[in-house]
Order: structure tokens, then sequence, then C-alpha cells
């Protein structure tokens, strides 16, 4: 279809394929043109036939209604729908962090136990991967929360762990770290502590390099990070205490709480995308030929060494683009939140803003563009991840 | 004369087969392996046993709800009970036997469609039988009482919420495939800006826009009821990732082919049906396959926008005040249902791909 050189001295103006392509387009453009025309004036005709008010100044109107969980300052007296917005965006954000690091591990245990010599430990994987991943999302978030977290028992019968970790059916209850002057200095160090890794890093790769010694670059780098704020933790006066939550009558005061809604989220989201994360770990490492490790055992590397420099780096490049699509699939489905309640970006959004204000049109399209947003950075994160792994000279 | 008698072979060496060997070679070969196997057990321990206690042999199958005993089994004379109302939704019991008729002629369809050879007959057979179900399930024809789409639900609605999906979104797929792939480029990048949309965004906002937005798009007296907002919600929604996966069909089949097509002088859509499209969708069908699970898992999310899916239903039958506190029973009849199939789906679309596996 490629040939465009066609000269069109011998075709007919009816069968000239650049003139057939030119009509076609513009056949569709005209088409697609009138359809958002009539949708758009319709929309307007009937906006303004039932006396909404369009526009986005509805943002800037006091949210009359209260939040359960907010990372931000929000009170119902005073916030906006424009802090309703910030208060949904950096929940959906948090649910999807969480998920998606608990996803990760879940993941990759029971895609390295599938391929175990073990023949108990790869059935059970199995077992898993098949079972969670053939039940619908949704169903399992309400399975969650209706079941398994509803049966809960109340804050005077938690399940208590240490005195200081409580379950109920109000949520889990962690101790609350409260950071007090001078431990902006740890922060500083740990930042200092991965620069310094860094450049370790690099310095032992150029050392690799020249001489072929091998530095033990993982241990040292461990020891660095966890050492270095430590330290200062120490040095600076222990600026960082604890808040642990108390029972006071019926309820627990104090503390960190992490709402039952958000639970039953994170449970549901990270068990289900870790049936697909596992299954692309399994096909990374079983996409490394036999021959591979074989070759490395032959040169006399050692395990380790032929896992780190020959069977991942292989590996890894067939696993990790699926697995971060799978990181985009577990965003959007938070979104499922709104069938119990999680005051996430859809919930607190499209649902309670939308019943109050009615403005449909700018409430649905500010939802999607923010999935629109994450999706376009997650693909471009794909495309520079896909870039640098792509094999070199060839 | 002296005669050679072929000696029985002697069975391989006891070390080398057998239970223990087994055991010792998959479970138990060293001392990682045999913690991972005891922890294995006790996990199978912590979970089969009690699995089986609730679901089989504490469980209740008969009784009214005042009598039931609380012995900590499954209640499964709830599910017994409101087996209608999972399946039908509030579709009127006196007229049950349309959607049975419905199931029934799927079945006899697909035999016939096996056994017909006749191609005219059974295109004629698949484009009829869409209309055939409509009109049994909604009535108003033939003297038949009309059923109004609200009083649809269950598995039922389930089922044709997929069915319609997968069965209307397969030609938009296709086209919206050809589109992206296609030398024009105006035409080329409307079907990218349709397709990667639809696929950036969840299809809950997809259904809200449907539920909310689509009717401001047209004019006051053009109505569209619930079920048709969400149906063409999904329906666009499948057709970006059928897409996706058609694409990846077009990619595959060797250049040589597209190349034959236009040698032969067949023109653009000769080619594509009579040459491109056939070895395509045989080589798409286990991603096709894996996409219609997903679109059969995404049908849950109807509830969110009202409709009465079997899933909404385990909601519904519990705000009975006869039969409070069922979830679990619920929720597990309905994870059983859906997980049967799409499990099995999912081991058919394997099935395909190892038949088409020509590698060794």
């Amino acid at each position: 279809m490629k040939n465009k050189q066609v000269s069109s001295n011998n075709v007919g103006l009816l069968n000239n394929p650049l003139y057939r392509s030119i009509f076609f387009q513009v056949l569709a453009l005209a088409i697609v043109l009138f359809l958002a025309f009539y949708f758009t004036n319709n929309m307007f005709n009937n906006i303004a036939a039932s006396n909404i008010t369009t526009g986005f100044g509805f943002l800037d109107n006091i949210a009359g209604f209260g939040i359960s969980q907010t990372l931000i300052e929000y009170s119902d007296g005073t916030s906006t729908f424009g802090d309703v917005f910030i208060v949904g965006l950096l929940n959906t954000l948090l649910v999807s962090i969480l998920g998606i690091i608990f996803a990760s591990i879940i993941g990759l245990l029971i895609g390295v136990g599938r391929l175990s010599d073990n023949y108990l430990v790869s059935r059970l994987s199995l077992i898993y991967i098949e079972t969670f991943r053939n039940i619908p999302i949704l169903l399992q978030i309400l399975f969650w929360y209706n079941v398994v977290l509803a049966a809960l028992p109340s804050p005077r019968q938690s399940f208590n762990y240490l005195d200081s970790i409580f379950l109920n059916n109000r949520g889990l209850l962690l101790p609350e770290p409260i950071f007090e002057a001078g431990s902006s200095a740890i922060l500083i160090s740990f930042i200092l502590a991965v620069a310094g890794v860094i450049y370790l890093k690099r310095w032992a790769k150029k050392r690799h390099d020249d001489t072929g010694e091998e530095f033990p670059i993982v241990k040292v780098s461990i020891a660095i990070l966890i050492l270095a704020p430590t330290l200062v933790y120490f040095v600076s006066g222990q600026p960082v205490t604890a808040e642990y939550p108390v029972l006071k009558g019926f309820n627990f005061k104090g503390g960190l709480t992490i709402v039952p809604e958000l639970l039953a989220l994170l449970f549901a989201l990270s068990i289900y995308t870790a049936t697909y994360i596992a299954e692309a770990v399994r096909a990374g490492i079983e996409s490394v030929p036999k021959g591979q490790k074989e070759a490395a055992k032959s040169l006399g590397l050692k395990d380790h060494v032929i896992l780190s420099k020959v069977v991942l780096p292989q590996a890894l490049r067939v696993i990790i683009p699926p697995v971060i699509n799978q990181f985009l699939n577990l965003t959007k489905n938070s979104s499922l939140a709104t069938a119990i309640g999680y005051p996430e970006l859809v919930t607190l959004f499209s649902g309670t803003t939308l019943n109050q204000v009615g403005q449909a049109i700018e409430i649905i399209l500010m939802t999607m563009a923010v999935y629109l947003v994450i999706s376009i950075v997650i693909s471009l994160i794909l495309n520079w991840v896909n870039a640098k792994m792509a094999i070199k000279g060839r | 004369m002296a005669t050679y008698t072929m000696k029985e072979a002697k069975p391989a060496p006891s070390a080398n087969k057998g239970v223990v060997f087994w055991l010792r070679e998959n479970l138990f070969s060293d001392v990682k392996n045999s913690l991972l196997t005891l922890f294995g057990l006790y996990i199978l321990y912590a979970l089969i046993p009690p699995l089986l206690n609730w679901a089989i042999f504490d469980a209740t199958w008969s009784g009214t709800k005042a009598e039931l005993p609380s012995d900590g089994g499954a209640r499964w004379i709830f599910i017994v009970e409101k087996f209608d109302q999972f399946i039908y939704g509030f579709y009127p019991e006196s007229l049950h036997w349309r959607p049975n008729l419905v199931a029934f002629l799927s079945v006899a369809l697909l035999v016939s469609l096996k056994l017909l050879k006749n191609n005219k007959v059974k295109i004629g057979l698949i484009i009829a039988f869409p209309f055939v179900c409509f009109v049994l399930i909604s009535g108003g024809w033939f003297g038949l009482e009309v059923v109004e789409t609200e009083k649809w639900g269950g598995l039922m609605l389930t089922i044709l919420v997929a069915a319609v999906g997968i069965i209307a979104s397969f030609p938009i797929g296709i086209v919206l495939a050809l589109g992206r792939q296609s030398d024009m480029p105006v035409l080329r990048n409307l079907c990218i800006g349709f397709i990667e949309f639809v696929r950036g965004v969840p299809l809950i906002t997809i259904l809200f826009m449907a539920s909310v937005m689509l009717p401001l798009f047209f004019q006051d007296g053009i109505e569209f009821n619930k079920l048709l907002r969400a149906l063409i919600g999904i329906t666009l929604f499948q057709a970006a990732y059928i897409a996706e996966v058609v694409r990846g069909g077009l990619q595959a089949i060797p250049k040589g082919q597209y190349e034959a097509s236009e040698a032969l002088g067949l023109s653009y859509w000769q080619g594509m049906i009579l040459i491109i499209l056939p070895q395509v969708l045989k080589i798409s069908i286990p991603n096709l396959v894996g996409s219609f699970i997903s679109l059969f898992k995404d049908t849950t999310l109807v509830l969110i926008i009202g409709l009465f899916d079997i899933l909404a239903m385990v909601t519904l039958t519990n705000s009975d005040t006869n039969w409070l506190g069922f979830e679990t029973e619920g929720y597990v009849f309905v994870t059983l249902i859906y997980w049967v199939c799409c499990f099995s789906m999912s081991q058919y679309s394997k099935a395909i791909e190892r038949k088409f596996n020509t590698e060794h």
C-alpha cells in the first residue's frame, strides 16, 4: 500500500489512490466533526434548558460534607470542592502506590514459587493464581469488605499485637511517628546516603571494568542506607517518637488509623494484581534459554553471579513491561473503591460532588483527565525503561 | 540345539522410582525444600479442613430462616430459596420459560453451526439469532407480554451484558484496528485517539459517562434506558481492547501476505476479508478469549450504575428481612459461577494456543 508513486496519468481520477485516500479522510473527518458538533450543540441546549451552571467555578464553592480519610487538611465547613478533588486524587495515589508495593511483593513470591523445584510449592502457587485471577475484582473487594472485615470484633475486643497494633471493625491502628525538631537531619542524612550509594556504584562498576575485581555493592549499600540514618537518629538525640493508639471508652484515640475500606481495597487489589505479576515473572524467567545458564556455569561463574549478571538482566527485559501495565491496571481498578465508599477520586468527585453540584460534564471529564494523565505518565516511564533495557548494539 | 531364551529385564533399582523416590526428589530434596514442603502442608492443613467443614459437613440444605441452626456451617438453603432471583432477577416467574428457551436456542445454535455445511444458512442463523433472543426476552411481538428492562437481572443480565458487549464490540474493534494500521493519517490518528483514550481511563468512568452524559448528547425525546446506556459504554470500552488484540494479529501476519493479495489484484477490502483477516482472527483467538474473560469479569461493574446483575443480587436478596446475614453464602455462590466460567474459558484459550503452537 506504500506505492504512492503510481503515475496518475494512466489511472482514472476515481481510482487514483491518492485522491481516494484524501476523499475518505475528508469524509471521516467531516463525520466526526459533525457528530461532535451535534452532540455538543445538544449538550449546551440541554444544559441551558435544565438551568445547570457551567464552568469550573464550582471548584471554589464550599463542600459541606466530611471525608473519613484525608491526607491534607480538610474540614467540612471551610474546604472547597477543589480541596475535595485534591483529597480524592491523593487517596487514589495512596491506595495505588501501596497496592503496587504489596502486589509486587506477593507477585514476585508467587511467581518464583511457581517455578520452584518443590512440587507442593509450585502447585500451591498455581492454585493461588488460578483461583484469584478468575474472580472479578469487584467481587473480591465486596467480599473482603462485607464478609471478612465486617466480621472483625468491636474496638473493645480488638485483636492486639504487642499493645501497639490493633485490628478491629473500625480499621487497623498503628503507632504514629511524631517528628520533633531535628528530625530533618535524619532525612538529610538519608538523602546523602543515597547519593553516596550512587557514587559508590559508579566507582565499583568502573573498578570492575578496569580490573575485574568484584565489590560487594549490594551488602555495602544496604549497610550505608540503614546505618547512616540510624546513626544520625541517635546522635541528634532521638527526635522521632511514636504515639501509640490507646483505648478510651468505646474507641481508640491517637495513632494512625487505616480505615477498613482502605484495608479491603488493598487486600483485594494486591491479591488480584499479584496473580498477573506472578505470571509475568514466571514467563520472564522461563524466557531465558537454558543454554545461557549452562554457558554461565561452564564459565565457572558462581550461582549468585549467574542470577544477577546472566539470568536477571535477560528476564527483567521480559518481565518489566507487562508488570508496569499491571501497575496501571491496578491504578484504574482502584476506582472500584466507589462500591465500598472509600474516599478516592471516583467516590468523592464523580459520586458525592456530582450529586451535590450536578455538573456532570465538567466533573466526569476532570476525573477521566486524571486517569489519562496517570496512564500517559506510566506509559512514558514504560517507554523510557524499554529504551534503557533494549539490547545494545543490534 | 540350544535355544536362547530372552531374559526378563530386571526392574530398575528401587532407589530411582516409586513413591519414596518421587517424594525425596520433589518434596524433600534438601533442608530448604523440606521446610517449604512442611510450610505448604501447614497451609493446606489450615485451609482445607475448615473450608470443607463449612461448605459441606456442617452445611444446612433445608429448613426455614427461623429454625436455622448457627453451628458455623454454610446455610445453602438461602441459595436454594433465592435461586430464581440469582438467575432471573425480577423477571416474572410465569415467563421464566423465555430466558430458558433462549439458553436452549443458544446451545442449539452452537450445535447446528458445528453440524451444518452450508455457509449461507450459517450466516443467516447467526444474523437472525440476536433478534430472536431479543424478541423472546423483551416481548412485545407475536403476542408475547412485554417485560421492562428494569426487571431483567441476575445471571441472565450478566450473560446478556457480556454477550452484547462481545458481539457488538467485535466489528467496531476490527474496524478500529484496521483504521489504526491504515496509511491515511487522519483516519489513523482518529482511531489512535479513541483507542488510547478508552484504554487510559477506568471502565467505571466510561459507565458514569454513558449513564450521566449520554442523555445530554441527544435532543429531547430520544430516550435511552439504563441498560442500553450501560451496553453502549461497555461496547465502546471493549471495542478499544479488541482493536488492540486485532492490531497485534495484523502485525504478526507476514508482509508477503499483504503484498500477495495486492499482486492478485484484490482491492483493499477484498484482500482484508479474504486473505488477511481470516489469518489474523485465527492467531488472535487466545488473546480474544482473554479479552472476553476480562469483559465477563468487568460486567460486575454495572451494579455501580444501578443495574441488578448477579453480584448486585447478593446485596438485594440480603435486604429481605426474612433472610438477613447471608452475604457469605451469596458471595461464595456468585464466586463459584464466575470462577467456573472464567476458568473454563481460560483453559479453552490455552488449548487453542497449544494447538496453534507448531514450534516443536
